[in-house]
């Protein structure tokens, strides 16, 4: 993936550049001809610019156009076609925006990225998305250290990092510099049925001593108070044993686990949260659940067999067109395990995603720029959410919106956890194996033996086998 | 005319042997010079490692896992599926005795037949999705929900227990209709008068299936042992659908080809994952030598 980015032609302009200038100096005859080398074939556009003002922060030329390429899946094209860009040429009407729509990005955009001509602003996102650290790392992604540091279009006195939740701009930071917006927002907690909770007369627990009690009222009324799908979502407990963890033990206890940092799975706050974990799935699971795929196990909380299930915002969505009427999609967060927990128990785990970026050797890089405020106002961010049931890293963008509950009540949640929100951890994605062995581990733990010592030494056995073999790719965060 | 014969045989080859070199050859060949290597499956293949991969293979308890459950497969599905498609290809072909000299199955054998075959055509991922509902682990599936309400359901392949049991029954589900049928081809060509001297002699249909049908059948029986071994290697699209977390609960059906599979696409290793390829390729080989000269017998001319 690395070297396509890379290609020779790049150090040959290079090269060209420097012997025009060189001509330059020389004589005009000599600059002419490399001018024409130069236009002809393979040199960067000139690149569209404007006379920064108050109005005008990026500096943009209100009349160069602007392409723009989005990502055809999941969330549809709807928010940009009919919401960002009438808000783009709202603002800047002489500015032409040129909209095209992929399914697969890297199959369109990197064959542009290579021939130097990149559309302005792309949506890198889909199976097919290209490795960003890549595109970091050959200098195809504008910095947007400006985009953040300027006011935000429709929030009076506030920058556009100030409009932001929490983390969403280190996500996209490489090597402390920002590269992305990463625009939509998960936020990951107990779902359950808001409805059934009311008419019982239950409200989820902020701690463990609650949540126990809770669970065996639920279970006394016939429903299987927890579940969650062994057979193929194992990984949605993981989640939830290492949320509890990184509320016992602050967000570091993720990092040291990212990190393969030795002792990191033995850490008292995992052990603490396994064992938690382990006396729920000892009491309160539905055997049965280990042979379940996801579908089913959603399908049981629909009709009310299952009071909590560990999950993402993504679920409300997921399972609309089997949820009855009446049946309110609801987020609590995971109850605090200690008393001495170093997070309080509003705090959620929430992390953004869907990459956006501009690219730095497109015809107008701040036009791209631009467009990204846009998406980044307040409004832009409501219509998104409306048409995506989805919310973005504008925080509070959806507030006092009645979208859906399951929406609603995530929302909350983000807005009660105010600064204890955490990103989580990484280490899923950058080492399957690991991946695939706390899954097994999870399951052994909820259904099988519930030994969170044995949980937590294997896990660190896998760990330090994965850190000692030389074949695996490392990565690292602070 | 013999100077026309080799263009004549070379201009039939051609076309398949440069297709059998490229994709089968050819791709053996890199199994064996990948296996050497420490790669990742991206970019150049640089970190020469020699036997490294193979002694890691040692150390990896999933591999051995893995291999005792190919064993299992190995020893089992062969012997119920032959015994099974024997009996069945008796009852279906001399089971019904002889009548006016004609030896005849019993009734409706050609209907069973059919019957029998219709698992071979349905294809391997359909069987593994229907037989994830059979084996379902509550009320909804199949046979719990035929077990009596009182019962604690089954977790089937959900108990560590019991899982590869499961996948060895579906595989057999999904064979025996096939060597059915290549048994009743074979029975066919044992001409009938071998049976009605036989039956004068007054043996009993299970003399006639022992003294008769298995000697004069031995070479089909052999070569379905080998057939059916070296599916027994494989079993890969079923542990990979119908399975707790794919091999699991806990690696309790892992099996080599999913190993390989993992490793290569998922999690970047693809020199360790040929270095697996390897070792399962003289697997087979070696078993298909042993059995083939372990069942060695003179064989009768009918």
């Amino acid at each position: 993936m690395t070297d396509i980015f890379t290609k020779p032609e790049l150090d040959r302009r290079t090269l060209l550049r420097r012997a025009a200038a060189v001509g330059l100096l020389a004589t005009p005859a000599v600059g002419m001809l490399s001018a024409c080398v130069g236009s002809s074939e393979e040199d960067a556009p000139e690149q569209a610019t404007g006379t920064k003002s108050a109005d005008n922060p990026l500096g943009i030329d209100p009349k160069a156009g602007v392409e723009i390429v989005i990502f055809n899946g999941g969330l549809g094209t709807d928010y940009a076609t009919k919401v960002d860009t009438p808000l783009f040429n709202k603002k800047w009407p002489e500015a032409k925006i040129t909209y095209s729509q992929a399914e697969e990005i890297s199959t369109v955009i990197q064959p542009r990225i290579n021939a130097g001509s990149p559309p302005d602003m792309i949506n890198n996102s889909g199976s097919k998305l290209m490795d960003f650290g890549a595109l970091v790392k050959a200098g195809q992604a504008a910095e947007l250290t400006d985009l953040f540091a300027a006011p935000s279009l429709d929030i009076q006195g506030k920058t556009v990092a100030d409009t932001l939740v929490p983390g969403a701009i280190e996500q996209g930071s490489y090597n402390g510099k920002p590269y992305a917006v990463n625009y939509s927002y998960t936020v990951f907690g107990l779902w359950y049925n808001a409805a059934l909770f009311k008419k019982n007369n239950w409200t989820p627990a902020t701690n463990w001593t609650e949540f126990t009690a809770l669970l065996d009222k639920i279970k006394a009324a016939g429903i299987t108070p927890f579940g969650y799908a062994g057979a193929n979502a194992s990984y949605y407990m993981v989640r939830a044993i290492l949320t509890s963890a990184g509320k016992i033990g602050s967000e570091q206890v993720l990092k040291d686990i990212d990190n393969l940092k030795p002792g990191a799975w033995t850490n008292d706050a995992i052990k603490q949260a396994a064992a938690a974990w382990a006396g729920i799935g000892q009491k309160y699971i539905n055997k049965t659940f280990l042979g379940l795929r996801h579908t089913e196990v959603q399908l049981q909380q629909n009709q009310d067999k299952v009071a909590f299930y560990p999950c993402g915002s993504w679920l409300e969505n997921e399972q609309a067109k089997d949820t009855p009427a009446g049946f309110e999609y609801a987020l609590a967060p995971y109850p605090s395990v200690t008393s001495a927990d170093q997070l309080p128990a509003t705090a959620i785990n929430a992390a953004a995603g869907e990459i956006y970026f501009a690219a730095a050797k497109g015809k107008n890089p701040q036009g791209g720029k631009e467009y990204l405020r846009t998406m980044l106002s307040k409004e832009a961010a409501l219509e998104f959410t409306k048409l995506t049931k989805s919310l973005t890293v504008v925080a509070g963008a959806a507030d006092g919106q009645t979208i859906s509950p399951g929406l609603t009540s995530a929302n909350d949640a983000v807005t009660k956890a105010g600064k204890d929100i955490f990103m989580g951890y990484l280490f899923d994605t950058w080492y399957k194996k690991l991946d695939d062995e706390s899954r097994a581990a999870a399951n052994d733990l909820m259904f099988k033996d519930y030994d969170a010592a044995k949980f937590c030494d294997r896990m660190e056995k896998a760990s330090q086998a994965v850190a000692k073999d030389s074949s695996v790719t490392k990565f690292t965060r602070s | 005319m013999r100077h026309g014969k080799y263009p004549f045989i070379i201009g039939f080859l051609v076309v398949p042997v440069a297709l059998y070199v490229t994709f089968v050859v050819w791709a053996y060949i890199q199994a064996f010079y990948l296996s050497v290597y420490e790669w990742s499956g991206l970019g150049p293949v640089t970190n020469f490692v020699g036997l490294g991969n193979f002694r890691k293979m040692l150390d990896d308890t999933t591999f051995w896992q893995s291999l005792k459950h190919n064993v299992f497969l190995l020893v089992l599905l062969p012997i119920i599926t032959v015994i099974l498609a024997l009996v069945f290809a008796f009852l279906l072909n001399v089971g019904g005795g002889s009548k006016g000299g004609v030896t005849r199955g019993v009734w409706g054998s050609k209907v069973y037949r059919i019957i029998f075959f219709f698992p071979q055509l349905l294809a391997l991922a359909i069987v593994a999705v229907i037989f994830g509902r059979v084996f379902g682990p509550d009320k909804s599936g199949m046979l719990n929900g035929l077990f009596p309400d009182s019962w604690s359901p089954w977790l089937f392949l959900a108990d560590e227990r019991y899982a590869m049991a499961c996948i060895l029954i579906v595989l057999v589900w999904q064979a025996v209709g096939f060597y059915v049928v290549l048994f009743s081809a074979g029975m066919g060509n044992i001409p009938t008068e071998v049976y009605e001297a036989a039956a004068i002699d007054g043996a009993t249909r299970v003399t006639l299936f022992f003294k008769i049908t298995i000697p004069l059948l031995w070479n089909t029986i052999q070569v379905a042992w080998v057939y059916l071994g070296i599916a027994a290697f494989d079993a890969f699209a079923l542990v990979n659908i119908m399975t707790v977390d794919r091999g699991g609960p806990d690696g309790a059906t892992s099996v080599l080809s999913l190993m390989i599979y993992r490793n290569a696409f998922e999690f970047s290793q693809a020199g360790y994952a040929s270095a697996l390829g390897v070792v399962l390729f003289f697997l087979t080989l070696t078993f298909a030598a042993l059995t083939l000269r372990v069942t060695r017998r003179e064989s009768l001319e009918a």
